[in-house]
């Protein structure tokens, strides 16, 4: 007979651990010292911020200059900011008349209901919202260059960064319905349309951007009838569409690839005809899973749009390296540099985040 | 809809005819034989400014070639490098090369390349050139470094270092083989090591050192001797390697991250210490998910280098667009620039096809 001894009236609470592996000490060693390889790269590491950090931050910030109306007015030793105040506004919207610069911001500021309906389908009342999604691209142009009662803006006139936007998105959405025509082909049945196809996508997809922009500055006026004047932005917004579209084609492609062939025999047994099955079960369903590669492509080709200065357009990165050749304000070149590529980071980065984001939703969805 | 295609080339071609004998233009290849009347300032081959527009462009299709070989080389180092110390578990070092990742990815590529130029080409000049230990010199103009010559013996060494590679690789196969029927193991990384570094040193070193170096003096108004590397070069070779390399590095995270955990942890089951299942169990078999997206971001760099055009880099596509504003033949200039790009890129491709089912897992 045996008696079952209590020995301690409570559970015995757990110790916390040693001092040196936890709170900060801890996840010092565990993160930055583990071992003597792990250490020596730390300070290798903390050398790199030391001689970094401190240096762009005296540069740009506590020795820089923010007040003055020509580089003469900086006298600290760090940066000259006095441009930004003088000249933002050539920054933003290059040569647009300022008493129109509403029309700009307007277009941009419709892009946000226009995208809103395709990027959430849960919205209330998408359906009907997407008409003036596919309509955007016609009402920003109309706001852009203007006519039928709005004053007329010549297209010689548009700089800055609006013309990055508006180059890089017209490419993007213009090129949307003719890259996925182009994925359709590849993966068509009919050997020639697959064929012609697979031709436009490889050879556009293997040729640099420069070429095009030359292409659009010079040779597109000898391909199109003499009467077809068009202008020097129209020709480079056709050639991006062209090259942004055999990228899209490949997105959609994938996108393609990755329905299982069971949609497609699901379709077809319920009678649907191609382009039918196409519209109303496949497309919808790759599309979906495309957004993330559309909006990188997008992004690579907002970055392309800097391209432009080669044939002489005055976008943000023109307009800097011109600025920095006036003697008021030579010599610049870091600080314009500086300015602009955070413009660019900030938005290519925030889209990049948000299609790594969508990524991983329709990852946790399958 | 095949109707409408032939019919819309139909009304190309018949435009760009019209078009053509309105400005009384020419057309053919024949303009490749008439002089070009230009400078090149970087060449590899024999090029003066009396020599043909076919040669122009073949000395701009080798600078294209030198400086993607270039970039790929150092992209590919960078690339690993960021990649790899991104997961690294030095949480101060991970950091850094996630910032240097995602600050390079998202800037345009040619506001980087502008920027490192009008670095370069704002250095001090000649005379207060940086000095690197005295043998290589960077101002205004470019870089200065030391030339090598060979000297009579060098060519022993060179068929030296040869024979040690072959003994090297007949050593390890040796190993392997000895290894999958006896397991018994062979320092073979050891003794590679030790042929390669140790034959042609030890050559060297009989031989009297027959290898000069031609270091660049400082002279009244430019340097003597010594090789000149133009800023052109020197920021484009740098802006596209630190470009690519960023790309390069989420290709290898993500090649890495795509091997199973448990293939770790087999690894540490087995007793291997962290390096050694890097090197031999994780590695391998990430390198088949690095290899697709590596060809793509080669490609990259080999259509990025065009961008050579904005800061006067005598690429295809810059001494292209010299030799279309001289001759006025636009659509023979592109449709040269069209046959060159595609055929680089045709042969990237099947070369990395070659290698990727070479390395590619054999499944049971």
């Amino acid at each position: 007979m045996s008696t079952f001894h209590r020995t301690t009236a409570e559970m015995v609470t757990p110790r916390p651990p040693p001092p040196l592996s936890r709170g900060v000490i801890g996840w010092l060693r565990a993160n930055l010292f583990s071992s003597w390889f792990n250490a020596a790269m730390t300070l290798l590491a903390v050398y790199l911020l030391w001689l970094l950090v401190p240096g762009i931050l005296r540069w740009g910030l506590l020795d820089a200059d923010f007040a003055g109306t020509t580089r003469f007015d900086c006298q600290s030793a760090g940066a000259c900011w006095a441009w930004v105040d003088q000249r933002i506004y050539q920054f933003l919207y290059g040569f647009y008349p300022p008493e129109q610069a509403w029309r700009v911001n307007l277009a941009l500021t419709l892009l946000i209901p226009a995208l809103l309906p395709v990027l959430f389908d849960r919205m209330p009342g998408a359906r009907w919202a997407r008409w003036f999604s596919l309509a955007y691209p016609f009402v920003a142009a109309f706001l852009l260059v203007g006519g039928y009662g709005l004053a007329e803006v010549p297209t010689d006139r548009f700089g800055g960064f609006m013309l990055n936007v508006a180059v890089g998105l017209a490419g993007i959405l213009l090129s949307l319905p003719f890259g996925i025509l182009l994925a359709l082909g590849r993966r068509s049945q009919l050997p020639l349309v697959r064929l012609l196809s697979t031709a436009f996508i490889e050879t556009f997809r293997g040729i640099p951007l420069v070429t095009f922009m030359f292409a659009a500055a010079l040779l597109l006026p000898i391909f199109l009838p003499p009467r077809f004047n068009l202008d020097l932005i129209m020709r480079v917004i056709i050639l991006v569409t062209m090259y942004a579209s055999a990228y899209i084609a490949e997105v959609v492609r994938g996108g393609l690839q990755s329905l299982p062939r069971g949609q497609y025999e699901a379709a077809q047994a319920l009678g649907l005809g191609y382009w039918r099955a196409m519209r109303l079960v496949i497309l919808p369903q790759a599309l979906k899973v495309s957004i993330p590669g559309i909006v990188n492509t997008f992004i690579a080709l907002f970055k392309d749009t800097t391209l432009v200065i080669v044939i002489g357009l005055f976008d943000i990165l023109n307009i800097g390296t011109s600025m920095i050749a006036n003697p008021n304000w030579l010599g610049l070149g870091t600080e314009v540099y500086a300015f602009i590529s955070i413009f660019f980071f900030v938005i290519c980065f925030a889209m990049s985040r948000y299609s790594l984001h969508l990524e991983r939703r329709l990852d946790v969805g399958r | 809809m095949l109707a409408g295609i032939v019919a819309l080339l139909a009304w190309l071609v018949a435009n760009t005819a019209h078009n053509l004998e309105t400005r009384g233009l020419k057309t053919g290849f024949g303009f490749l034989k008439d002089p070009a009347f230009f400078d090149i300032n970087q060449k590899l081959i024999e090029y003066s400014s009396r020599s043909s527009f076919g040669r122009a462009l073949l000395v701009g299709l080798l600078n294209t070639l030198l400086v993607s070989a270039l970039g790929i080389v150092a992209a590919t180092i960078l690339g690993f490098a960021a990649g790899m110390l991104r997961l690294s578990r030095n949480w101060l070092m991970a950091r850094l090369a996630t910032a240097y990742v995602e600050f390079t990815r998202n800037v345009p590529l040619l506001l980087q390349l502008i920027f490192w130029w009008s670095l370069l080409t704002g250095l001090p000049g000649v005379q207060d050139s940086l000095s690197l230990g005295n043998v290589a010199f960077l101002n205004n103009r470019g870089a200065r470094l030391p030339a090598p010559s060979a000297e009579p013996g060098f060519g022993m060494v060179l068929a030296g270092a040869g024979m040690a590679v072959v003994a090297a690789i007949a050593v390890s196969a040796w190993a392997k083989r000895r290894r999958l029927a006896t397991g018994r193991g062979f320092p073979v990384a050891a003794i590679a090591i030790g042929l390669i570094v140790g034959v042609p040193t030890t050559l060297f070193l009989a031989l009297g050192q027959p290898l000069a170096w031609d270091v660049p003096q400082p002279g009244r108004f430019n340097f003597t001797g010594g090789i000149q590397v133009t800023p052109e070069l020197v920021a484009l070779w740098w802006a596209l390697s630190v470009y690519t390399g960023a790309f390069i590095a989420e290709g290898v995270r993500g090649g890495i991250l795509s091997v199973a955990r448990g293939q770790t942890e087999a690894a540490y089951a087995l007793g291997l210490s962290r390096g050694a299942t890097m090197r031999k169990v994780v590695l391998p078999q990430a390198l088949c998910a690095i290899v697709p997206p590596l060809t793509s971001q080669y490609l990259n760099l080999t259509k990025n280098s065009s961008l050579a055009v904005a800061i006067g880099y005598q690429d295809l596509v810059s001494v292209g667009g010299t030799v279309l504003n001289q001759s006025g033949r636009a659509l023979e200039v592109v449709s040269i620039w069209i046959v060159v790009y595609l055929g680089l890129s045709l042969l990237t491709s099947l070369f990395m096809n070659w290698y990727n089912r070479r390395i590619a897992l054999v499944e049971r």
